[in-house]
Formats: C-alpha cells, structure tokens, sequence
C-alpha cells in the first residue's frame, strides 16, 4: 500500500514536471518570433550569387535559433524574390515592412537592389546591414551599414593593395593594361586602378571598356595580345573573367600577371586557365580567416548546405563570408541593445566594435564604412589562396609570377 | 586613336565572323518561322538554351560527344517545334499575340533550367575545347570553326531546299498567299507542322554551337535576344541566308569597332549600320 502510494506521488510529481516544463517550451515558442525581412535575386542574372547569400541566410538563421533566438524569441527570416531588379526590391522591401510587419531587415545582395532597399529603409527609418554593397560614396543613409568591408574609398586603396603586392613579388610589372565591365561597382575600382598605377609610374600600354552583357571577347583579347603588358587589370564581374581569358586562350596568349575585380570565384579557380590569377578577399578556408570563432563550424556547414543546394563551389570565400557578416553584426546590434529600436542599434553600432569572421569591424567612418579589409588572392593549384598581405597568407603561400 | 596592326584587325575580323555566324545560326529558325508563318517565336531562343544544357548533360555526365549529342537533340527539339505550332495554331495565335506567348513560354523555359540546373554556370569541357588552327598570325578556334561551318551549310542548305523543292516552293506560297496556294491543294497545316519543326530543329542545332562555346547561365538567354532580332530583320523574314549575312556584318563591324576604339562603343556602331541599312536598302516598306 506503501509502495502504491509512493508511486503514485512519485508519478504525481513527475506529471507535474512535465506538465510545467511544458508550459514553459509552450510559452517560449509562441511568442511571436522575430521577424527579419529581405530581398535576394533568386531568379535573374544575379541568381547564381543570390543562391550563396540565401544558403548563408538559412545557416545563420538556423544556428541563432539554435542559441535561443533573440530577445528570448525565435528569428524568422523571410525572404523574397527580387529576380535581379532593383526596382521590384524596391516594391518588396516597402512590402516587408507595410503587410508583413517585420522587425529588422537585411540587405538584398548587389549594389543596385541594396541602393532601393537602402531608399525604403530610409523612408521609414529603419536600420539596413548590407553585404554586398561595392559603391561606398552612394551610401548617404546614416542607419545603413556595411559587411564588405572595402572602406570609405576603395578606388584608391583597393588598387593599392594589389600594387603593393606586385611590388613585393619578385617580378614587379613595369607595364600594364586595364581592360574594364562599364558595370558600375566595378568601373569606378578599374579607373581608380589607371590613377593608383600612374602615379606609381606604370606605363598604360592600354585602356579598354565594354559594356556589361558584351558577347564577343575576342577583338578585346587580341588588342590585349597586340599591348602585352605585364600586368593585366581586368575589371570584371561575374563570368567576365573567365569569357575574357577564354578568349585570349582562343588566340593562344596567357597574361603574364593579372588580376580580376569580382569574378565568379568557383568558374574562375576551376578554370585551368586562370593559373596564378589574382583577386580580392575577405576571408578564404585557411588560417588566419578560418581560426576567427565560428568560421570553423561554418565553413562545414557550408559545404554540406552549398552542396545540397546544387551550388557547384562549396568553398566559403568573399560573398558567403559577407554574407555570414551582415547577420552577425544585426545580432550583435540586437543583443548589445537589447532591443530591436532602430536608432539604439544604430548609434551603438557606430560607437562600437563587431567581432566576425572577417575581423573586428567599426562603422565610424564616411558613410558608415570602417577599414579596407581586402586582401590579395590567388588560384594556386585550382584554389583560391590568400598571398598578401603575409600576415594573412595562407600556410606557406607566396605570390606567384608566370 | 592608333591604327591597329593587320594580325590584329584580321583576327578581330574573324572573331566577327564567329560571332556572326552565332547570331545568324540562331536568327535562321526565328527568321523563317517569322517570315513563313507568321509567328514571332521567342521561345526559339529558350529551346536554343535548353538545347545547349541538354548537350551539356549528355555531353559532361553522359560522356557523350557533343556533336553526337545531335542525333537526339535534332528530332527532340523538331518535336517540341512540332508542339508549339500546334497550340498556337490551335488557339488561333494572332502573330503579336505568338510574342506574348513565346515570351511567356521562354520564362518558364528559363525557370526549369534554373531549376534543374541552378543558375550557377555550367562549362561544357569537350574534346574541342581550346583546340584551334593556326594559320600565319591567325588563331582559328575549333567550336567557332564548326558553328561557322554549320551554319553554312544549313544556311545554303534551306535556302537551295526553298528555292529547288516542291516542298519549299510550298511553303513559299502559303508565306504569300495562303488560300491561294490551299486552292491548288498545299495542305496548309501540314506544311507549317513541318516547317515549325525545323526551326525548332535549327534551335537545338544552334544550342549545341553554344554549348560548344559559350559558358552557360540561365539568365544569358536574353542576351542574344537584341542583336538576333537585328540580324533577322536586317536579313529578311523567311530568308535562311539574309539572317547569317546580316549577322556577318553586324559581328564583323562590332569587332572592327572594338579593334580600332573602345569596345563599349561597338554596338552604336553595328546598331547605327542597322538602322542606315533598313533606311536605305531598296524595297523597303
């Protein structure tokens, strides 16, 4: 009888346990959850990138949730689909905050969709984390703040970089040719580059422009091979690069050092053609960017994930890194306000230093942009490494010279 | 301006000549289709594309040569022709509204590319990839060499088939009058199915010569929409040889542009040459 009694308020008890445990997981996962609105260009000609940025997304999202959410909430991300147009992410960032009444937003990916959300975001004073924004001097919004870290004048130091580099490698260029996208995030970088190499007292044995969405590369590659200069800059976007070098391969030439603003990085590191090219970067998979705290995890999450997606190259490089940023440096906001009041966030942001996987980065400077964090990079051996600055090199890594 | 060599311009002008030859392979079978029939299929420009991913599967995963991949991609993409004709015809598709439909038709095309696909680009390594012909200072590239080739062929082809059959006589009086040529017993939808079919054939031929040359994305399906348009109506609706002629000049002054100025400026110019050409050419409406 005893024995019966006992287990019955043994039972009793444990019932009650269970019963107000789960009224607390009840009452914790229904508050409403936070919702966190953007754009990406999920269909279109920026599709191929977008795809990153939204595996990226789904990673991050996942893991805060994982952590607890914020604010003691869940995080809900919902995401629309721009198809490349900036006007229509317009009409969806205005969208996100007039019928789906979310709390925070994310930036789209590409300067131009990230310049209309940054108008809407404006509009109703709201904060916007970008990651992919490549004209810092069009970023007048005060409440916008960047992950790509290219500093407030990248036109200037971003060529530098890249020249000091070459100057450090042991066959400095004493020639060079520009060939340049008009595609506008790129354009402004490559005339940057002809101003940084004259003034470094390169000779210009050429200076060409096409216009984004050009389909014949071949009279570009021969007056290439006609100049031959010892450093070719090529400001490209995408695919470019790689239809540039196709085509130069056509007429049988290889440049002897060159480097690319923005190409595609799986197509280009892939490319047997593309051998000791150069670019620009953020972080890679190799120390030092990779023993930043969490880098690990997501770089194995990534693979799995990119993999899963369809996403040819699984390697985390500039635009998945970016991207991961942007998310960081809204969390961090969040969680140092304690809030989701735009103007808190946004005034701690500008007083303060965020820890992510590119490095600290501060958001005191013009237009919100902090310290050009580019780094030089290669394709060795078919991968992406980074070369320059040495302290940022990877293992054993140097800039090589046909 | 400096004046450029003569390897330069000479391989400047043959990349021209390649390109050309691209547009006017792709403006063949939207040319007839346009001239003949009436319909101005943009779909032609995603079957081309669905042609060159299919290529690209057989070709990369199946192991198969690209130029074999033809065998099945020819009849496929007759039939598909076949298909559209079909409905347009049986809907009684006004000429302005077959642009509406095959333009809704290329979207969903496109949709399904990037779905099987993704939008990440895709790079048909072959056999003839990177192999070229040298001749003097000129560099001949393998892919350009046989789109050129193909192109030809069945540009002379078609026309020498409109010109000397029954079958393209047909067809050539149903463009211009067709109760008239019903009257002395052309059976008009047959003639149409079939001729819907080889423009759908001649997009999957010109999908392959992509494939062969060109790295490929989803979205670069309309690229190629502005300058073939160009080329067709410079060369004539429901001529095969006046879209690969016009597609010639139209490749070969964008290059010679880019060989002497900057290469930005090169459509203005070809663009410029389409319009004095349609202004000044005789007979024009």
């Amino acid at each position: 009888m005893n024995t019966g009694h006992r287990l019955i308020r043994w039972l009793g008890a444990a019932l009650c346990i269970c019963a107000l445990l789960t009224t607390g997981v009840h009452a914790q996962s229904s508050q409403a959850p936070i919702k966190i609105g953007s754009t990406l260009a999920l269909t279109g000609p920026l599709a191929a990138t977008s795809l990153v940025h939204k595996v990226v997304g789904e990673i991050y999202v996942e893991q805060l949730n994982k952590r607890g959410g914020l604010l003691g909430r869940p995080v809900e991300w919902i995401v629309k689909d721009d198809q490349s147009k900036p006007d229509l992410a317009r009409t969806l960032y205005e969208q996100l905050l007039t019928v789906d009444k979310v709390d925070l937003l994310m930036g789209p990916y590409a300067t131009g969709a990230i310049l209309s959300a940054m108008s809407v975001a404006q509009r109703y004073d709201k904060i916007l984390v970008h990651h992919t924004f490549g004209i810092p001097s069009l970023a007048k919004y005060d409440k916008q703040f960047p992950a790509w870290s290219l500093g407030p004048d990248p036109a200037n130091t971003v060529p530098t970089t890249v020249f000091n580099a070459l100057a450090a490698s042991p066959k400095p260029p004493k020639t060079i040719a520009v060939v340049t996208s008009k595609f506008p995030s790129v354009h402004f970088m490559s005339l940057g580059a002809r101003e940084v190499a004259k003034k470094r007292g390169l000779n210009e044995v050429l200076f060409l422009e096409w216009d984004f969405g050009n389909l014949d590369y071949g009279p570009i590659a021969a007056r290439i091979k006609d100049a031959k200069p010892d450093f070719l800059w090529v400001g490209a976007i995408g695919l470019e690069g790689n239809q540039l070098l196709e085509a130069l391969n056509k007429i049988d030439y290889a440049p002897v050092e060159h480097f690319y603003m923005y190409p595609a990085p799986g197509p280009m590191s892939k490319s047997p053609l593309a051998k000791n090219a150069l670019s620009m970067t953020v972080f890679e998979e190799h120390p030092p960017f990779s023993n930043a705290p969490g880098a690990k995890e997501f770089i194995d999450l990534y693979h799995e994930r990119a993999a899963k997606a369809g996403i040819p190259d699984t390697n985390v490089e500039v635009q998945a890194a970016a991207s991961y940023t942007a998310w960081q440096i809204l969390e961090a906001a969040v969680r140092a306000t304690n809030s989701l009041d735009d103007a808190k966030m946004a005034a701690w942001l500008k007083a303060n230093r965020v820890d992510t996987i590119q490095g600290k980065l501060r958001f005191d400077g013009p237009s919100n942009y902090g310290d050009d964090l580019m780094r030089v990079k290669q394709v060795q051996n078919g991968r992406w490494v980074t070369v320059y600055p040495k302290e940022y090199a990877a293992p054993g890594a140097t800039l090589l010279v046909q | 301006m400096t004046f450029p060599s003569a390897t330069l311009l000479a391989q400047s002008a043959l990349s021209g000549v390649f390109i050309g030859s691209m547009y006017g392979l792709l403006g063949m079978g939207l040319g007839l289709a346009w001239g003949l029939l009436h319909i101005i299929n943009l779909a032609h420009f995603g079957f081309a594309f669905l042609a060159a991913y299919l290529c690209y599967q057989l070709a990369s995963v199946g192991g198969i040569d690209p130029l074999l991949t033809l065998a099945l991609i020819v009849p496929l993409f007759f039939a598909l022709g076949v298909a559209v004709q079909w409905l347009l015809s049986r809907f009684a598709v006004s000429p302005l509204n077959s642009l509406l439909a095959t333009f809704g038709l290329t979207a969903i095309i496109e949709a399904g590319i990037q779905y099987f696909w993704t939008a990440d680009f895709r790079k048909l390594e072959s056999v003839y990839s990177g192999q070229k012909l040298r001749m003097g200072g000129l560099f001949v590239p393998i892919p350009e060499l046989l789109t050129l080739v193909l192109a030809l062929l069945l540009g002379f082809g078609i026309w020498a088939a409109m010109r000397y059959t029954n079958l393209g006589r047909a067809l050539r009086a149903l463009a211009e009058d067709a109760p008239m040529a019903a009257a002395f017993g052309v059976n008009r939808r047959a003639h149409a199915l079939l001729l819907a079919g080889v423009c759908g054939a001649l997009a999957g031929i010109a999908g392959v010569c992509l494939a062969l040359s060109f790295t490929l994305t989803p979205s670069q399906i309309y690229a190629w929409v502005g300058v073939v348009f160009a080329a067709v109506m410079l060369g004539g609706l429901g001529s095969p040889l006046g879209p690969l002629a016009a597609g010639m000049v139209v490749g070969v002054s964008e290059a010679v542009t880019m060989a002497f100025a900057s290469p930005s400026w090169a459509p203005i110019v070809s663009f410029s040459l389409l319009i004095a050409l349609l202004l000044l050419r005789p007979g024009r409406a």
